[in-house]
């Protein structure tokens, strides 16, 4: 019964996605379409995440697609924050195709139900929260930094469109993308210590190498930009592949066994 | 009420011929309140239109004919040059015009923001009665509308004023931001003041002659140097704005790499303005560095104003909807006095019953008599809503006379006072 709030979760999401698509040619009416549609299927997908959180006994988001369930919906949530307001309208651009793929990757893989379940409980609960809250913020500061050198490269190549159709401002961007990398990582740091002392992970393996290769790509991204060693464009490309090893290296080796 | 509008505008008119017909505030306020003999006046004049709006429910009034002299009357000796370029309009076409007026429809740029202000201020001075006070007030609301509800005022439609938004792209709210002038030209003058309305702070105008460039410098609140000291001003200016008449470049790349060196990232945007060029072409390859010149910003107000003419079809439709209220307001004026008649009359015939009945009624207790008065005007009331309504509706339709004249005709409004 549960499962059948993933359809209006994915209606909204993918109706936000087409309706920022056409952003590009009708500001006000896409983007109203988008934001509804971010907002409805959020909704939606919180309603999911409750009925799943009641049907299962233990924590119900410990398998690959079940993880995935919950990191669409903290981006989402996230994105919710600037998302209402008109300036970042466009970075539903980026996000909101992006969670309904992933969304749909998750059904898929049976996250949505409410059969999957893992008992270790509360610890795993906060180190997998902590964890995909820390990777949606760190999605969100990718999408911003893929806005930074969208706009960028616009101002170099002297875009006659560039006031027709306003991004938010470079130095905004910039500042905007690092305060996010720099929260997220808090966020995964604490999630990595609550990991560490919690459970018994035997030996070193890829998932943690790669967690913290991750953070530490982050981490050495926000101190050389803090330094002034390298610039903001530079740090924008980082975060991009850092968004890159987020999305596509980590599911991997956490979940390919 | 009957409503005229006699004009001249840039449409039809040279500037040679309007401006001999142009008045200023003062004068646009005294030629109103000339006019205002027996009629409603306002006297709106720009530098690309002077109208005159006239409202009367005089039907022998002669507004058109009346408007029509006093505007040629403005320049005698031009009369016969003027009079064919005239336009006229009435009630319907003439609030339509207002309110494309008012939206920015009818300027030379789109959406131009001065206009809104400039029909407000001829409003302020006109001597308004019913129909140009409500015209006026809603034709103020369908500007701000446009400008609220489309794109129509956003983009900009000058060099300076894209320098400056180009500006707000690279570094988002300009206050405490530091310019720096290169040139004392007109057209970096303007960029300046546009970049100062927004906040920006003129650091210093570096120019070849430090007398000139103190000129401006002093107007923008900045300190003069010399061209030497560019390089070394680099460094903390955010925007720099070009319009020397140098021969060869006065910012080159090893003055920017130092800059960008001394600025640790932080991006700098330069403005050329001056043909030749001032500003090194390849310093756009630098990172965090973004240059324009007159070319490019040309071409960003061509894609902006075409972006104007693109959201004026939307405010086109806003303001058609907002002159189809006003044409509806102004039928319903035909039917109120009926309206007004007949609610008088039933009342007259209710108090009139009442006073019949007065000697019986008066044995009832005080509570009772106010309780037949408070029945009695609720009857009356309930029985002529729906007439009410109807006649409303009728009149924002083409049938509101007919059927002010039939309510007229059943009811023998105003029959008493004929007899």
């Amino acid at each position: 019964m549960a499962e059948l709030l993933v359809w209006p979760a994915l209606i909204g999401y993918g109706e936000a996605a087409f309706a920022y698509s056409g952003f590009l040619r009708s500001q006000g009416t896409s983007a109203r379409l988008g934001i509804w549609g971010v907002r409805i299927g959020w909704l939606a997908q919180t309603g999911l995440l409750v009925a799943q959180a009641l049907d299962t006994e233990g924590f119900p988001w410990g398998t690959w697609a079940g993880a995935l369930n919950l990191f669409v919906w903290l981006v989402v949530g996230a994105y919710l924050i600037w998302g209402c307001t008109p300036r970042y309208r466009l970075l539903g651009l980026v996000v909101m195709p992006f969670a309904s793929v992933l969304l749909v990757a998750a059904w898929a893989g049976g996250g949505t139900g409410g059969s999957t379940s893992d008992t270790a409980g509360g610890l795993l609960a906060l180190h997998v929260g902590l964890m995909l809250a820390g990777f949606a913020g760190l999605t969100l500061a990718g999408g911003l930094a893929g806005l930074y050198l969208w706009q960028g490269r616009r101002l170099k190549r002297r875009d006659t469109g560039v006031l027709r159709l306003r991004l938010p401002p470079l130095e905004t961007l910039d500042r905007l993308s690092a305060r996010t990398a720099l929260i997220s990582l808090v966020i995964l740091t604490t999630g990595i210590a609550a990991g560490l002392a919690s459970f018994d992970r035997g030996d070193f393996d890829i998932p943690m190498a790669t967690t913290i290769a991750v953070w530490a790509l982050y981490a050495a991204g926000l101190l050389l930009r803090r330094e002034g060693r390298i610039q903001a464009r530079r740090f924008a490309v980082l975060l991009v592949y850092g968004f890159a090893l987020v999305v596509v290296v980590l599911p991997l080796t956490h979940f390919a066994s | 009420m009957r409503l005229a509008l006699v004009g001249l505008s840039h449409r039809q008119a040279p500037v040679e011929l309007r401006e001999r017909v142009a008045v200023d505030a003062p004068a646009a306020a005294a030629l109103a309140g000339t006019l205002a003999d027996g009629c409603e006046a306002v006297v709106l004049s720009t530098c690309n239109r002077t109208e005159l709006y006239l409202a009367t429910d005089d039907v022998t009034n002669p507004l058109e004919e009346r408007a029509t002299a006093s505007l040629l009357a403005l320049a005698p000796g031009d009369a016969a040059a003027l009079e064919p370029l005239l336009y006229r309009l009435g009630d319907d076409s003439a609030a339509l015009h207002l309110f494309r007026v008012a939206a920015g429809l009818d300027s030379l740029v789109p959406g131009e923001g001065e206009i809104l202000g400039q029909v407000r201020d001829a409003f302020a001075g006109g001597t308004t009665g019913p129909l140009l006070d409500r015209l006026f007030r809603q034709a103020l609301h369908a500007g701000r509308r446009a400008r609220v509800e489309t794109g129509i005022g956003e983009n900009p439609s000058s060099v300076p004023a894209a320098a400056a938004a180009l500006a707000q792209q690279v570094f988002g709210d300009l206050g405490g931001r530091t310019v720096l002038l290169v040139g004392a030209g007109k057209m970096s003058e303007l960029t300046a003041r546009n970049l100062r309305s927004r906040g920006a702070l003129i650091g210093a105008v570096a120019n070849r002659t430090l007398e000139h460039g103190a000129e401006l410098a002093e107007q923008v609140g900045a300190r003069a140097v010399g061209l030497a000291e560019i390089p070394a001003l680099l460094a903390t200016a955010d925007v720099v704005i070009t319009s020397t008449s140098a021969p060869g470049f006065v910012v080159d790349m090893a003055a920017a790499e130092a800059a960008l060196r001394a600025r640790r990232g932080r991006p700098i945007l330069f403005v050329d303005l001056a043909v030749p060029r001032d500003v090194e072409p390849a310093l756009s390859t630098l990172d965090g560095c973004f240059v324009y010149d007159i070319d490019d910003l040309e071409a960003v107000v061509v894609t902006s104003l075409a972006g104007r003419r693109s959201e004026a079809v939307q405010a086109e439709r806003l303001v058609a909807v907002e002159a189809e209220r006003f044409r509806e307001w102004q039928s319903s004026l035909a039917v109120v006095p009926v309206i007004a008649s007949l609610r008088a009359h039933a009342e007259a015939i209710r108090a009139g019953e009442l006073a019949k009945a007065a000697s019986r009624l008066g044995r009832l207790p005080e509570s009772d008599r106010k309780l037949v008065e408070s029945v009695t005007s609720q009857i009356v009331a309930k029985v002529l809503h729906l007439p009410t309504v109807r006649m409303k509706e009728a009149a924002a339709g083409a049938e509101g006379l007919i059927y002010a004249d039939v309510v007229r005709h059943l009811f023998g409004l105003g029959e008493e006072d004929q007899s």
